[in-house]
């Protein structure tokens, strides 16, 4: 008997969760658009594609021994010289395409991920600070962040990767490279999230709650993370979203220029960069299908942000 | 307005003097210009010597007004690749980003303006729907991307235009251009497309929004019970209002083209700054980097502050807060 109580008492609150999920508004919105349905679906066909790689894959192209070089160059599976084991084709390394973009998927949204996460707690943290600090240290907080927009992100990118190029030299190890595109791409973004949080701080900080908890004498920093953080992080979510799209697109953009990862560890990018020489000679696969997958990644994580921004929007309900 | 002039200038400046900084700290700290300079055989002594020539071993404030004098003067000191000065190697590249530059913000207003217009005013029509969609793509396809599947296309499948260089170019005094030949016109077509792909479709969806606030305001509505026929409510009431708030993004995307051209012009081989910041990027070349940063800081800065200027200067409201402020 207890043990089935204990199985029904676990159960119910799982229950009430996931059925007040499936009942909510933005559930409702999600099933209502047709678009933002089959964007989550291919969203999610490339992240699981990425996630099973290494299981999926018909090749690890990780792994020299693997790689043999008379199968180069193949064009793919239904056209002429063509081989069924190699559905996309091969570039000029003998790698099978389909598999270096599953791995490089793998990549491109691993650097992404992280790099978003690393702008969205340093932007947070800065935003919070900024907010509930206000003053000078305010000040200083948002003119480098008005410094910092007068620039593209792309631009400030490659000045970190340049500068780390400098510093470091050319011989940096593989998982360094990963790093400082990490570093790059999440230090190009965090302004975004600085200057959201600030507001919304600014708002926050002299309503009665925040009030309450100084007058029990609670530590400042307890009050920004455990009283005001979560207050502020609904519009967060959105940005991060829309900016995980730009994060992706900008790791690629990086790689293909050359100054991301090195073609023996192909993100997407790369992948497009080692196929670009190869377009003249006729040989369009090993740029125009990481293209595709990119392109596709892109847009759908971009219309998912555009669904949740409205989803999340009072004034639009 | 003089107040609000001075305010803003100052600004500026400051943002120039942080970049300034910026640049300074990469130039000096960055990697050693004078192991950059010299070869291996060089002894200790005369390296000193050239340190002591070269005011490396001058108080590092001293360093940095010299530096920014220096800048001031557009001496940036040499290349380490090309062993020459960065403002001539910067010089010769400036007409070919500038061109490619205009050409594409231009080529985004003249037909992101109207494909907006049209998507505000008709909003459900098939063709809004269509030209929705164009943009969002084009907001998320990658500008290199773009440039592949455009040379894909039009230089390796159809064969109708060129897909690398600026074609050939005529010298007009310092500036060359290759808007005066056919092969740089028909150089110029990809490249600018790809450049201004992503910016028209953001000043596509920035007028369509707009101009669907203006429709809704109460003097569009009064316009209309004058009895005023459309075109003259659309483009004589809405139209004029909703430029103003494009305008600025329009002048602040004209920067960020300049930055995006980087990616173009590599894509493209285009001979212009971009594509000298990137081998510069990726060879470590610090001299043109931090005279590339401040050029661009100082484009874009510029563009900043007129941008400012002319939005007091068109909107009347604005002046009234400034007045009151």
């Amino acid at each position: 008997m207890s043990a089935e109580q204990g199985a029904s008492l676990s159960l119910t609150p799982r229950r009430r969760w996931l059925s007040r999920l499936l009942d909510s508004d933005i559930a409702f919105s999600f099933w209502q658009s047709k678009l933002t349905v089959f964007a989550a679906a291919v969203a999610l066909v490339i992240v699981l594609g990425a996630m099973l790689a290494p299981w999926i894959a018909p090749q690890n192209p990780f792994d020299l021994k693997t790689l043999c070089l008379l199968n180069s160059h193949v064009p793919p599976a239904w056209q002429k010289g063509g081989d069924l084991h190699f559905l996309l084709g091969t570039d000029d390394q003998g790698r099978d395409v389909l598999s270096t973009i599953l791995y490089g998927s793998r990549l491109s949204l691993a650097i992404g991920i992280m790099s978003v996460a690393f702008a969205a707690v340093l932007g947070i943290t800065l935003g919070l600070i900024a907010g509930y600090a206000g003053g000078s240290v305010d000040a200083l907080i948002m003119r480098a962040a008005d410094v910092q927009l007068t620039f593209p992100a792309i631009l400030i990118a490659l000045l970190i990767d340049g500068t780390a190029h400098a510093l470091f030299g050319q011989y940096r190890d593989e998982s360094a490279t990963i790093w400082v595109l990490v570093l790059s791409v999440g230090l190009s973004f965090w302004v975004q999230y600085a200057r959201t949080v600030r507001g919304l701080t600014f708002v926050e900080r002299n309503k009665d709650y925040v009030l309450a908890a100084r007058l029990i004498g609670i530590r400042p920093g307890l009050i920004l993370v455990r009283h005001i953080l979560p207050n502020v992080i609904g519009p967060v979510l959105v940005i991060v979203t829309i900016n995980l799209a730009l994060a992706i697109i900008l790791e690629a953009t990086l790689s293909f220029l050359g100054v991301g990862l090195s073609p023996t560890q192909p993100s997407l990018g790369t992948m497009i960069r080692i196929g670009n020489n190869f377009l003249f000679a006729g040989e369009w696969w090993i740029a125009i299908f990481p293209g595709i997958t990119l392109a596709a990644l892109a847009l759908s994580v971009n219309l998912l942000g555009d669904w949740l921004r409205d989803a999340l929007n009072p004034k639009l309900r | 307005m003089l107040a609000f002039i001075i305010r803003r200038m100052v600004q500026a400046l400051l943002v120039m003097i942080v970049v300034a900084l910026i640049a300074f700290t990469l130039f000096r700290f960055v990697g050693d210009p004078v192991n950059q300079m010299v070869g291996i055989e060089t002894s200790a002594q005369e390296r000193e010597l050239l340190r002591q020539q070269l005011g490396l071993n001058d108080p590092v404030v001293v360093q940095f007004i010299h530096f920014i004098w220096s800048a001031v003067h557009f001496d940036f000191g040499a290349s380490y690749q090309f062993k020459q000065p960065v403002i001539d190697l910067i010089a010769d590249r400036f007409p070919a980003t500038m061109e490619l530059s205009v050409v594409s913000a231009l080529f985004s207003l003249v037909f992101g303006i109207p494909m907006g217009v049209y998507a505000a005013l008709h909003r459900n029509s098939w063709l809004s729907r269509f030209f929705l969609t164009v943009s969002l793509v084009g907001i998320s396809l990658p500008t290199f991307l773009t440039g592949i599947l455009l040379i894909f296309l039009f230089a390796v499948s159809l064969h109708w235009l060129p897909s690398f260089g600026r074609g050939d170019v005529v010298a007009l005094g310092f500036w060359t251009t290759g808007l005066l030949t056919k092969s740089g016109l028909k150089a110029l077509v990809l490249p600018g497309i790809t450049l201004g792909l992503f910016q028209l479709a953001l000043i596509m969806r920035l007028v369509r929004s707009e101009m669907i606030e203006v429709l809704r305001t109460d003097y569009i509505k009064f316009a209309r019970a004058r009895g005023l026929p459309d075109r003259i409510v659309y483009f004589g009431h809405a139209l004029k209002n909703t430029l103003v708030p494009v305008m600025t993004i329009a002048g602040l995307q004209l920067g960020s083209i300049i930055a995006f051209a980087i990616i173009t012009e590599t894509v493209f081989q285009w001979p212009g700054m971009g594509l000298l910041f990137l081998k510069a990027v990726q060879n470590a070349d610090i001299p043109i980097m931090s005279a590339y940063l401040l050029l661009v800081a100082f484009i874009f800065v510029t563009i900043n502050l007129i941008v400012d200027l002319l939005y007091a200067a068109v909107d009347p409201r604005i002046r009234i807060d400034l007045r009151q402020a």
